[in-house]
């Protein structure tokens, strides 16, 4: 189990030092497209700091944030807008996340369209692998228990 | 040479200096926190003099700006690292080194 730290040099810097990560994962994630970087960069960035957020805070307050279900249901989401851009390209006509065709919804040029639809793709990328990430160092912290707690998965030390 | 770089190279060589004491503290020192008193301390000014000067010498640009930012963070993130990381160290049961006593390690 991880253990709270009740120092509050830690909990103050970390406190802080959380918005700038997460809005720097954010640009990582906007930039993507033209610059270093992208969903899964950012989105990894992004989870960090709600793993930081947990190492400082404790196991419950980060509960309280993001529980197991709230993740999962993120990730659903995240590879939910994958998907569906990939499939409105298919409807359109296109091959699976050819953007070109979503030029006449958007109603701008393909050029610009792709750009878009790229951009879209990597919000969606950056979402599942936020959440994806945080379940992850979730099951390690909790050592694999289930979310209801110990008791409901009855006895595990036999 | 224009004022950029003659004020940007003092900043990156007196950087480099105690980017070199740092490393030479945490090479020689004879304990686990008298390493991470060198390191924690000299390698956070020298980033912190080195990005300085850096950005000095990239002028008022936005990679200028963004080199000031990664200086604030790390102005910020280093020492709570380094303390974080003694803390732990403290709590499992690494003991100081007192004079006299030989080197761990």
């Amino acid at each position: 189990m991880t253990r709270v730290t009740d120092d509050i040099i830690i909990r103050t810097v970390a406190r802080v030092l959380i918005p700038f990560i997460q809005l720097y994962a954010l640009y990582v994630i906007m930039h993507g497209h033209h610059s270093p970087g992208g969903g899964f960069q950012g989105g990894v960035i992004f989870g960090a700091s709600f793993i930081l957020y947990l190492l400082t805070h404790g196991l419950e307050e980060a509960k309280a944030r993001m529980s197991e279900m709230k993740a999962g249901l993120f990730s659903s989401f995240g590879l939910l807008i994958y998907s569906g851009i990939g499939l409105l390209c298919l409807i359109m006509g296109s091959n699976y996340l050819d953007y070109g065709r979503l030029s006449t919804i958007l109603r701008v040029i393909p050029a610009q369209a792709r750009s878009l639809g790229i951009l879209g793709v990597e919000i969606g990328v950056g979402i599942a692998v936020m959440a994806v990430m945080f379940s992850i160092f979730f099951d390690i912290a909790t050592g694999g228990e289930p979310p209801g707690g110990e008791e409901s998965f009855g006895d595990r030390d036999g | 040479m224009d004022l950029q770089q003659i004020v940007s190279i003092p900043f990156l060589l007196v950087g480099f200096f105690f980017f070199l004491a740092a490393t030479i503290g945490l090479l020689r020192f004879p304990d686990f926190f008298c390493r991470l008193h060198a390191t924690g301390k000299g390698d956070t000014m020298a980033v912190l003099l080195s990005l300085i000067g850096l950005s000095v010498y990239e002028g008022f640009s936005l990679t200028g700006l963004k080199l000031i930012f990664i200086a604030v963070f790390m102005f910020l993130a280093q020492p709570t690292a380094t303390h974080a990381i003694s803390r732990a160290a403290m709590r499992c049961g690494q003991e100081p080194w007192i004079k006299g006593k030989a080197k761990t390690q």
